[in-house]
């Protein structure tokens, strides 16, 4: 079949539900928003619809990246426009299908923003949403859009014009160019130029080349691969047909983590249907150009993100890296054979390339690095989620216009980028540019995107002990240096949190971190330190007090706070010396409640159920004894 | 003729082979560098990471991966190069059980020379925390120990099982400071498909594998394995008298140091009790010691009794092949027949 007719026929299907006299329904059925409840949304929603005898159309979809707001739903009447319900509940289902589909009234209390004809009073445009506004999304245009288990949808969206393109006039050249000159950098972290690996892999002479995607994404508080994967797995499974074209490779996979069995799902569907249309496979859209995909399901190791473990993995041995000097993955890769890595994002973003062009990509961002960046928002934010944004946009952008700040009236104190191979930046690096450069600069690094945002009650030193405590467990074991060098690192945070720091520890961790960074075989262990080292570039006074004054001043380390009951606050009534676990806490009615410092374990119960109208406990730093109670 | 390469250590010009590595190069040349997991007979690991040296114009490097170049100026002596190597060597030994007295492997080990060319510095380790292993030790085997709590996960008992045996009997497990060198499903080596053949053992640079009730010896003596046709050359280490321990020799033609297990292992009966130490005749329904001389004659008459296919010779595989040969030759022309076989087809 011509791809004209296949583009016909997607855009015939995509009309009529858009045309369609049927009410529609679209859930977001991302892992996210299963883990929210979705499924039992959607199944409550059709039982309300059956139970009307209302014929309508339900559509899942992927993650539109509002996290906060899952399980999030789309209502479009027959006529009028689309509205969003966020954080829909089975029990809701009924009301809104009678309010909005029976009786025409979108339900506003439960609204989160509206789009497309007929504005709805009280309701925000969703253009208008602080979330939304800020954002250019390419990479993630279909997800939560179309359906991402149906082909027609991404056809008739845009999708595979590319590819179309490509066999249909292009020189691999031609397309190595384009890439080339759009400036698009590695957006799996590393930001090595697409278009020179793509080059370099291309001239590399042998008859068989592959073709790789890095899916194996494992960063704490990461989610973009899988949202991506998850919403729009056509354009990663396009983009790597191009880049079998354009490379000269006629095989290609995915290795994707065995914990993301929706991405798989997605995949292993996206590949049929591409097969089934003749976009993959022999002979594609008759250009005689063949290419197959096989999903590879990894074991979950961390390290096997890295390019030379990823590929021993695929090949069934155990995912180590190869230390330097080795040849590099586009000339000794897969079964010895010239193999193009990328990751999920940056095949993702070929089709948009090539169908817009380089110079419309390559109009956003900084001088150095083009195009946009997906960014998981998490922690103390008041909007969290999935977001795109062009290069070099602010870190206070991102986390005050789109995040909307941080909540409760705390103070911001550090944004953590990149991972647990990356750093924490404090509040005077706010107008950081982020882009791969930039972010190395200030000790961090842009890494896979994750971004989790502290407030004033993170303590620096215990959010290293954490990281710390992930890549020591996640280190391959090959190197001294980041197997047992990591582990030392963690074993002095973890004393330093528990307050039996020494006065040595710091620079201790400093001479460790720089020999871990400078001396081990891999990305892991060169980055693993980074958390540490950057707290401590930062956020030195807090290690000294915990070292010095064994105090945390955020006041999160157990051993290092105290509970106190303010003498002037406390009504004497009872609770907290009801509640205290361990009986630490004496005092009768009309008696003035006192903590018992040596039997307190610090599970801040106290603080928890005095009322807040008294607030008479307090947490403070430092450890107080009994005799401090004297 | 191999082509030269010159290249300066440390200021010192010096001749390679082309395709040596630095670390090999310099070895060659009776120049040390720190190293664990390095071994000549395999491919280069590169993870104990104390092989670092500074490449000038190139930075640190591992100098057991990086082939020699001509021109190249090496330093094995910096500020950076101590920096990491230091805290490399500290960091094992800091994990590492340090019972040096107790331990087969004591001033034999590549851990103490590692740790006596950098120079360990108490103050210095004190700061880092002791974490040692306490893993059951595996005495599964016959012949050898496998204690894990030593083990510095050089691989080179991995490499030397995959690249030059082909058995592949074990391989890393788990992760971080968890990995191991295990068995599939982490069975006692008895019970994986480890041949006993004691090549890693050969090649353990620490003490975590050491043959059992291994003696050190006073002496060597070279001299072929007696167990089969192959001819591997051994030497015998030798202790009062007794062989308390064989290696293979590395300048033998037929096996360059490698050994089987009955070779590696299987020397008791040199000094075993039951072993014959002279042809025995039965005498009266009983054996009695006799001379060879005694021996072959009375073979020799028994022999003249038959002829053709009344006769049959089956010959030992652990006499040589042109011994062998004039077994077959004896049989076929001098007996007249072809009932002929030996026991190497086991």
């Amino acid at each position: 079949m011509k791809f004209e007719e296949i583009a016909q026929t997607a855009k015939e299907e995509w009309d009529a539900l858009q045309a369609s006299a049927k009410p529609s329904i679209v859930v977001g059925t991302a892992t996210c928003g299963r883990a929210a409840g979705a499924m039992e949304v959607m199944e409550a929603l059709r039982n309300e619809l059956k139970e009307r005898e209302i014929e309508a159309n339900i559509m899942e979809t992927g993650c539109f990246g509002l996290c906060d707001a899952e399980p999030l739903i789309t209502i479009k009447g027959p006529g009028g426009p689309s509205v969003w319900y966020r954080n829909v509940t089975p029990e809701m289902a009924g009301k809104l299908v009678e309010e909005h589909i029976v009786k025409g009234s979108p339900v506003a209390e439960h609204a989160l923003g509206a789009a497309g004809d007929g504005q709805v009073d009280g309701l925000t445009a969703m253009s208008d949403l602080p979330m939304l506004k800020f954002q250019v999304r390419r990479i993630l245009f279909n997800c939560g859009v179309v359906d991402p288990s149906n082909i027609n949808h991404y056809i008739a969206t845009g999708g595979y014009q590319a590819l179309n393109k490509v066999v249909s006039g292009m020189s691999p050249e031609d397309i190595i160019d384009e890439i080339t000159r759009s400036g698009l950098r590695g957006l799996g972290g590393a930001g090595f130029p697409v278009g020179r690996k793509w080059d370099s892999c291309r001239r590399v002479p042998s008859d068989v080349r592959y073709v790789v995607c890095n899916a194996d994404e494992g960063d704490p508080g990461a989610f973009q691969d899988r949202s991506v994967l998850e919403g729009d797995p056509y354009s990663v499974v396009e983009g790597m047909t191009i880049a079998g074209y354009a490379i000269g490779a006629q095989k290609g996979y995915i290795y994707v983590r065995a914990e993301y069995p929706l991405a798989v799902e997605r995949l292993e569907n996206a590949t049929a249907q591409a097969k089934e249309k003749g976009l993959m496979g022999k002979n594609i859209l008759g250009s005689g150009f063949d290419f197959d995909l096989e999903i590879f399901q990894g074991a979950g190791a961390f390290v096997c993100g890295e390019s030379t473990a990823l590929v021993l993995s695929i090949e069934g041995k155990r995912g180590m890296p190869k230390p330097l000097p080795r040849p590099r993955t586009t000339e000794v890769g897969l079964w010895d054979m010239p193999t193009l890595l990328n990751n999920v994002k940056s095949y993702s973003i070929v089709p948009w390339i090539l169908t817009k062009g380089a110079d419309q990509f390559a109009s956003l961002g900084t001088e150095r690095c083009k195009g946009t960046a997906v960014f998981s928002l998490t922690g103390k934010m008041a909007n969290c989620g999935l977001i795109e944004v062009p290069m070099g946009t602010t870190l206070r952008q991102i986390i005050y216009d789109i995040g909307g700040g941080i909540p409760k009236g705390k103070a911001f104190k550090a944004v953590q980028t990149g991972g647990p191979s990356g750093g924490c930046l404090p509040a005077e690096l706010l107008d950081t540019q982020v882009d791969f450069d930039k972010l190395t600069a200030a000790g961090a690094i842009m890494g896979s995107g994750g971004m989790v945002v502290m407030d004033e009650d993170t303590c620096m030193v215990d959010v290293a002990r954490y990281f710390l405590d992930f890549t020591q467990k996640e280190s391959c074991g090959e190197c001294s240096l980041c197997r047992l060098g990591t582990l030392q690192m963690l074993q002095t945070l973890e004393a330093i949190v528990a307050g039996e720091g020494d006065p040595d520890d710091i620079d201790m961790l400093l001479e460790l971190g720089e020999a871990i960074k400078t001396g081990s075989i891999c990305g892991l262990g060169q980055s693993a330190p980074n958390p540490a080292l950057t707290t401590i570039r930062y956020f030195r006074h807090e290690y000294e007090a915990h070292i010095h004054e064994k105090k945390c001043p955020a006041r999160v380390c157990k051993d290092l706070i105290s509970y106190v009951i303010s003498a002037d606050k406390c009504k004497a009534c009872m609770i907290c010396l009801r509640e205290c676990p361990v009986d630490a806490i004496r005092g009768a009615k009309k008696e003035v409640h006192v903590i018992d410092q040596d039997k307190c374990i610090r599970c801040g119960v106290c603080m928890s159920v005095c009322p807040e109208r008294f607030g008479a406990v307090e947490c403070i730093p430092g450890r107080l004894t009994e005799a401090d109670n004297a | 003729m191999l082509d030269e390469i010159k290249f300066a250590i440390d200021g010192t010009q010096i001749k390679a082979n082309k395709g040596d590595t630095i670390l090999k190069a310099a070895l060659k040349h009776g120049i040390y560098i720190p190293h664990l997991c390095d071994h000549p007979d395999l491919e280069p690991f590169g993870g104990c990471r104390l092989c670092m040296v500074e490449i000038k114009g190139k930075g640190l490097s591992i100098s057991c991966k990086v082939p020699v170049e001509e021109g190249l100026e090496i330093i094995t002596e910096s500020p950076e190069v101590n920096k990491v190597r230091r805290i490399a060597a500290e960091l094992l030994i800091a994990s590492h059980h340090v019972d040096c007295l107790e331990c087969a492997r004591n001033t034999d080990c590549k851990l103490q020379d590692v740790a006596s060319y950098i120079g360990i510095e108490e103050g210095r380790l004190k700061r880092l925390k002791r974490v040692i292993k306490d893993l059951p030790i595996d005495d599964s085997n016959p012949f050898f120990i496998r204690d894990l709590n030593k083990c510095v996960l050089c691989g080179i008992c991995i490499r030397t099982c995959g690249e030059i045996l082909n058995v592949g009997a074990i391989d890393f497990a788990f992760r971080g400071t968890g990995t191991l060198v295990a068995t599939v499903g982490g069975k006692p080596i008895l019970q994986s498909r480890c041949v006993s053949c004691g090549e890693c053992v050969a090649r353990c640079p620490v003490g975590a594998l050491v043959p059992k009730n291994a003696e050190r010896p006073t002496r060597e003596v070279s001299t072929v394995c007696t167990y089969c046709g192959v001819g591997c050359g051994i030497k015998l280490g030798v202790r009062g008298g007794r062989i308390v321990r064989v290696r293979g020799d590395v300048n033998s033609p037929a096996n360059r140091g490698n050994l089987c297990v009955k070779g590696r292992f299987g020397y008791d009966f040199v000094n075993h009790p039951d072993r014959l130490t002279s042809p025995l005749i039965k005498r009266n329904g009983a054996f009695v010691e006799a001379t060879f001389e005694e021996a072959l004659d009375l073979v020799a008459s028994k022999l003249t009794d038959y002829k053709g296919d009344q006769f049959a010779t089956f010959a030992s595989a652990r006499i040589t092949t042109e011994d062998n040969y004039v077994v077959q030759k004896f049989t076929r022309a001098v007996m007249g027949t072809n009932n002929l076989d030996h026991c190497a087809r086991l």
